[in-house]
This record gives structure tokens, sequence and C-alpha cells, in this order.
């Protein structure tokens, strides 16, 4: 019989979950003892929210190792048996009704009635005592989207702690918070632990975690990478767990002569998302641009380059001031932006290869709009070889291709419109290993060609080993940059330490 | 014509023409009256009539909307060409430039409203539809308008090449539909748009233009397919072409265009819309109540639709 401690909420034995060609989660130990307030950090793409699809049955039974709930080993069939069992998850995406009031919104799904009427009396009562015991007050009968983001919030979190949770999960929950807001989250939070609750906090806002939680375990490429008690810690320990690894020399590129400024941008601002940055990308050169989520680095750049609006500021191409209110007019100038999200902004998935290629080119190869179908087949071949797309043919649908090569797609449209600055958006998310060694090596000839890039990674290794430099971004600031000469002379422990203070506010 | 040949539909379009086949010579052999000239040529008039509105209808689709206008623009297109050229005496050729352009304005409103306006395809669309059906009504006060001139009306009677002149101007749309879908700059983005319109936008395609295109493109056969309709009949009526809308997204669906954009053929509306036209003709030659074909065809729709989902699967 097995002899588990019943003195805690959860426990995950030996999680490790894989997808094609990755190893997310390797072996992963991790448990949340009632009344406490455990936080689990690390990187992007350490494995965070793995963990946590696994435990709320988003990947149903598809894991490996044990899980158990109050002592009693389950297997995890999908996310409303997780909910059954009293696990609750509270994301960044409220997850609730906006046109509903309040009232409507924490009954949804469960309103109690009289007879064949809702009893709506009773809604709104229990709604509003439910909030108050919390110290929540908020007009029950407004509807959900009157409220702020905080306020939102907050009923969110009630909504869940009053549905019988026996374990929440806060994901980064003080993105969106004031000061004020985030001390009333840890009211709520605290009250929670004084029920018994037991509390998961996933944030990269390294101070809260002393604010409020007791313990912290620490995951690292998938892998544990340490467990501490907050109060026996500190934030260098931490980060020291978070990041170094050994050297690969998949990021070893030969960098080439840096030219003149090819773009810059002087006080760039958007009211609430980020506020003045500036900084130069040279010909030649690889500008990395580091942070952590909320950052602000995708907005800056998609600000840069048209497709979404800015308050102040301006963006100079090649020395030249250029006002740029949409995508056309960036590509004009020569940028070329890879998105974050190739999927649903870097590609048509129903088109072909050859269609994707000359996506933004068909300007430039047709002639009173008849389109040069000789010109059209030679650009997609051309770049099919130059970048080595892995193709059965040019007509094979985009949507038919590994992530590797759709990325490979969406540099081959930016390479055949003869963009020279190139702004790449986490370009090997979701690309297996060879596929990016390939396209590191696509940076390395793009700067080597004269073009300016720049790199937006969340990966260390990543940006540190292909950068140049690196600016480093926090909460829409630009708070500092790791020269060349720091790339070069400083071991890379400390290297990534420094980068994730800074990028965490802290230093 | 490997001209016309484009991306594969749904229901490939070899399946399509097999379909087409069987039924032709399964209702030659129970009705050998269909094959008759007199008959044949009759379902191909009616055929080029509404087979014009589901070309460009085809073309709206592909972009991911839809257009519920047409159907009134028909009407709209009818009752002008009585006021002008029989109530005014105007000559054929002003009268059907005025006609075309009235139309092409209620095309440009709709790809106004929908590109700038932000106004979803089938609010936008059914609101001009509305004001394009009232403003016909408005017009004649509801009237038709009988004997329309000769010089306009024998146009429908013509044969060009021993074919329907109506035939002949439904396969010249066809041809220059075809052509832009497959060898221009606009063909390639209306799939685009269809595809992806926030991919498209990154990549600096230009989407007001080709939105506002196809609109108009549309309007403008619902236009010609009212002025064929009306010389056909001899009279313009405000009525005309109620329900037109559905017959032509009809012919798309089954001819492979996807509602959720990105993908359609102008051949395979095509022969989506002579396989409706058959099964109507059928049921004509059959004595089988109207009603009943009416259900029929909306079978038909349904069906093809979900052979188009599992093959996706």
């Amino acid at each position: 019989m097995n002899e588990k401690s019943v003195n805690e909420i959860i426990r995950m034995e030996n999680i490790s979950k894989s997808f094609p060609g990755v190893k997310a989660l390797q072996d992963i130990n991790f448990s949340v003892k009632p009344s406490t307030v455990h936080a689990l950090i690390g990187e992007n793409g350490a494995g965070k929210s793995t963990l946590i699809k696994v435990l709320m049955g988003v990947y149903g039974n598809k894991y490996e190792g044990k899980i158990f709930v109050e002592g009693k080993e389950v297997q995890i069939q999908g996310p409303q048996h997780a909910k059954g069992l009293g696990l609750l998850a509270i994301y960044q995406d409220i997850a609730m009704a906006p046109h509903l009031t309040v009232g409507e919104n924490f009954f949804l799904g469960r309103l109690p009635v009289k007879g064949a009427a809702v009893n709506w009396k009773k809604v709104y009562e229990d709604t509003e005592k439910i909030l108050n015991d919390l110290g929540i007050h908020v007009d029950v009968r407004k509807k959900l989207s009157d409220l702020t983001v905080a306020q939102q919030e907050m009923v969110s979190i009630a909504k869940a702690a009053s549905e019988d949770a026996k374990l929440v999960i806060f994901d980064e929950p003080t993105a969106l918070l004031t000061d004020e807001d985030t001390q009333m989250l840890f009211g709520i939070i605290r009250q929670l632990k004084a029920r018994g609750i037991g509390i998961i906090y996933i944030s990269h806002r390294l101070e809260e975690l002393f604010e409020i939680c007791d313990e912290v375990t620490v995951l690292k490429d998938g892998k544990y990478a340490g467990h501490k008690m907050i109060s026996e810690t500190n934030t260098d320990e931490l980060v020291s767990m978070m990041v170094g690894r050994e050297l690969s020399n998949m990021y070893d590129i030969t960098h080439a002569e840096i030219g003149e400024t090819a773009l810059e941008v002087k006080n760039l601002t958007k009211n609430g998302v980020f506020e003045d940055i500036s900084f130069q990308v040279h010909k030649g050169e690889i500008l990395g641009m580091f942070g952590l989520v909320g950052s602000g680095r995708t907005e800056i750049v998609r600000t840069i380059f048209g497709a979404e609006k800015y308050d102040t500021g301006s963006v100079f191409v090649n020395g030249k001031d250029v006002k740029i209110t949409k995508p056309t007019d960036a590509i004009d100038c020569g940028i070329g932006l890879l998105p974050e999200n190739r999927r649903e902004q870097g590609l048509c998935l129903h088109m072909s290869v050859k269609h994707n290629v000359n996506l933004a080119s068909y300007d430039n190869i047709s002639k009173a709009d008849r389109i040069n179908l000789t010109t059209e087949r030679e650009n997609a071949e051309k770049y099919k070889e130059a970048i080595r797309i892995k193709t059965p043919s040019l007509e094979q649908l985009v949507r038919n291709l590994s992530g590797g090569n759709q990325q490979k797609v969406v540099i081959g449209k930016w390479l055949c419109k003869k963009s020279d600055i190139l702004i790449f958006d986490e370009p090997t998310v979701g690309v297996d290993v060879n596929a990016k060694r390939e396209i590191y090596k696509l940076l390395e000839e793009l700067i080597h060609q004269g073009n300016a890039v720049i790199l937006i990674s969340s990966y260390l290794p990543e940006v540190l080993g292909l950068s140049n430099r690196v600016c480093v971004f926090s909460e829409g600031r630009l708070v500092g940059e790791i020269s060349e000469e720091e790339i070069r002379n400083t071991p890379s422990q400390e290297l990534e330490k420094k980068a994730v203070l800074m990028a965490s506010g802290i230093v | 014509m490997k001209f016309i040949k484009g991306k594969k539909g749904a229901l490939s379009s070899a399946t399509l023409v097999l379909i087409l086949v069987v039924l032709c010579v399964a209702l030659a052999v129970v009705k050998p009256v269909f094959i008759k000239p007199t008959n044949l040529f009759n379902v191909l008039r009616t055929t080029s009539i509404t087979g014009l509105i589901a070309i460009g209808m085809t073309c709206v689709i592909i972009t991911g909307g839809i257009d519920l206008s047409v159907g009134a623009v028909v009407g709209l297109s009818s009752v002008l060409c009585g006021i002008l050229m029989k109530e005014n005496g105007w000559p054929v050729f002003p009268a059907l430039l005025v006609t075309v352009l009235v139309c092409l304005l209620v095309g440009l409103i709709n790809g106004v409203l929908i590109h700038y306006g932000k106004i979803p395809a089938f609010i936008a669309t059914l609101g001009t539809m509305q004001m394009s059906r009232g403003l016909a009504m408005f017009i004649t006060q509801g009237r038709t308008i009988p004997g329309l001139p000769q010089e306009f009306t024998r146009f429908a009677q013509l044969k060009i090449l021993s074919l329907p002149s109506l035939f002949v101007v439904w396969v010249l749309v066809i041809l220059v539909a075809s052509y832009i879908l497959k060898y221009t700059r606009t063909g390639r983005n209306i799939y685009s748009i269809g595809s992806n319109m926030e991919a498209s936008r990154l990549s600096g395609i230009k989407l007001a233009p080709t939105i506002c295109f196809t609109y108009m493109f549309n309007a403008l056969c619902a236009a010609l397919a009212g002025i064929l309709l009306t010389a056909r009949i001899t009279s313009a009526q405000p009525s005309a072409g109620e329900g037109y809308e559905m017959t032509a997204i009809a012919a798309a669906v089954i001819g492979g265009a996807s509602l959720a954009g990105a993908e359609g053929t102008i051949i395979g509306t095509v022969l989506g819309a002579c396989i409706m036209a058959v099964l109507q003709n059928g049921g004509n030659l059959l004595g089988i109540n109207g009603f009943i074909m009416d259900i029929a065809t909306g079978a038909l729709v349904v069906i093809a639709v979900l052979i188009e989902k599992n093959k996706k699967k």
C-alpha cells in the first residue's frame, strides 16, 4: 500500500512529456502542501506551462509519471476531470463571458432556481457575499466588461475559489495589475491559504515571490533545477539556478563586418505599452532583443513595421526619417518582419509554397496586373534552393510543411522581396534542431550580405550566442544593453544571470 | 481546356464532371426530349443567367466573404433598363452603360462597408440587398415595364456560333474570371486574403482595392445577368432575381468553394451550376413537384458541404 503523505494536496512524480522532436519535461518531481504558496519559476521554455498543462488535463492522459491528489493516485483524463478533482487554474486570458453581469458569470452553468425561474436575488446576494468575504468590492449587477481588467481578474479568482478548489494555479497574475491591485491579489491569496488551499504561483517577477510565496521550485530546459524555501534564498541564487548551461557550438556563427546604421529608433513611445525606446541596428549586425513575458518587444517591432500605431518618437531608415503608418510603408523601406506567430500572421496556409514565397512580391512581378509566371516560379525555386526548404514540390500547400520549413518559407518571402532589414521574432520556436541549425546558418549568410538583423529571442543561449550585442527590455522599457565586449569576455553563466536580472527589473 | 483548370476543389472537378455526365445520360434515356436542341438551348439560357452571378459570387466567397445583394441588383438593373430605354427612350448603349455604373456603385458600397466599415459581409450585403430592392421598387412604384425596344430584346434571341447568345456571354465571363483568378496579381490577392487576411496585410498586400474590386466584379456579373434576363423576358421587373443569391452560393459550394475562404474555382462553380440546372430541368420534364425540387437542391448543397468536411479529416 502506497504510504504517500496526505499532507500534500498534489504530488507529481517522475513526470515526463515529449512532443515530436522536443523533450518538454524530463522526470519532474513537484508537490504542493495545503496552505502553501509554491512558486514555479524558470525561463521561457523551461517547462512551467507544460507541467501545469499536464496537471490540468490539457494533454489528457498522454504523459508519463504519477500524479497524486490528496494522497490518492489519479490518471488525469482531461480538463473536466482535473476540475472535478478540485484543481483550478487562472490564466492570463480571463475565461468568462464579458457581456454577462458579474453575478451571472459567477453562477454560469449553475444558476439557482426558484421553481421554474432563476432566483436572481440569490444570485446577486451570494455573489456579493463571496466577493466581500475576499475583500473584493464591485457592483455585482454590472456587466463584466464594464469592470477594470484588474477587477475582472479578481472576480475570476473569487469564482475559482468559490468552486471548492483544493489547488489554485496562478499563471503570471500580476502582469496586468497595478501595485495596489497586486496587494489586493496577495490579500486574496492569503485568504485562500487560510482555507487550506494549496497554491502554485508562476511569475517572472522574482521580487514578488519574496512577498507572497513560501517555497520555490526552479525548472530549466524541462528538467528539475532546484528547490528552496523562500526564507532561505535570494534572487541572485534563484537566477543562478535558472540559467547557465554547457556551451553548445550550435550558436557559433561567424560575425560580419559592421557597416553604417540601417535602422534607428528614437524615443518611440506607445502609451501604456512601451516608453522612450531608442536603439540602432547596423548593416551586417545581429541585434538581440531579450526580455521576459510582457516586456513589449513584439509590440515595439510590430510598431516599427507599421502593424501597430505609436504615439510619439521617430524611425530612421538609412538615415532618413520615415513615417511608417502601415506595413506597406515599412516594406517599401526594406523592412521585413517574421512574426512571432507564423501560422496566423506570416503565412497563407491554404496556398502553395510558390505563392507564399512570392506573397510580398506580386507587385514586383506583375505588369498591368498580369503576373510573369516564369519569374514567379523562378523566384520560388531560387529561394527553395537557397534556404533549403524541404518540400516535395513548389505546389505543396504550406500547411503540410513542418514548423521549421514553414518558417523558412516566411524567410524566403522577405528574401524574395529583397528586404535588407530583417526582424525575426522568436524564429526558432516550434522548430526542430536541424532546422534551427539551418536558420542560424541563414542568419550568418544574411549578415555577410550586409543585411541588418534584429533577433527577438527569449532563449538566452540563442540570443547571447548569435547576437553582436543584446538590448534588454523590461515592462516596456529598454533597461540596458549587453555589449559585444561583454558577450565575448564574460563567462556564459554570469552573462545569462546578468540578462535575467536586467529583464526582471532588478539591477 | 487546361487554361480553365484551377486549384482542386473538395469535390474534384473530375467527380463533378462525372456526376454531370451521369445525370445527363440518365435524363436523356428517361426523357429523350431533354437533349432536343429546343430544350437544351433553353436550359443553357436559364443557366447562363444564374451562372453569371455564380461566377462573381465565387470570387467573393474565395475572399472569405459573401454577397447577399446580387439578387436585388438583378432587379435594380432590370428596372433601370426599363426606365431608361422604354420610358425615356434612351438608345441601348448609353442605357446599359448607366445601368452597369449604378450596379458597380452598389458593389463599391459593399466593398467600402466591408473593408473600411469593418462590417461583416453578411450584414453589409443584407443591407445593400434591402436598399437595392427598395430602390428598384421605388423607381417603378412596384410596376413592371413591358415591351422593351426590339433593338435590345433581339440580342437574347441571337445565336452566336450556333449557341445561344446568353450562353456565349456567360462563357466570356467565365474566361475572364478564370484568367483573373489564375494569372493576375488581383487573383492571387483574392486567394491570399481569403486564406489569411492579417498575413496578407503584413506582407504588404493592398486589401482595399482587392476587396472593392471583388464586390464590384460581383455586382457587374449581377448587372449583366439582370440585363440579359430583361432582354429575354422583354420586360423590366423590380422583383427580378429574387432568390438568385442562394442559387449562386449553392452552385459555388457544390463546385467546391468554401465559405471559410481560400478555396474555390471557376470551373467548379460552372459544373455546380450545370448540375443544379440539369436537376431542375429533369424535375420539370419528369413532372416532379417544384417544391420537391427545392428540397432536393437544398439537400444537395448540404451533402456537398458534408463531403467537403469529411475529406478534410
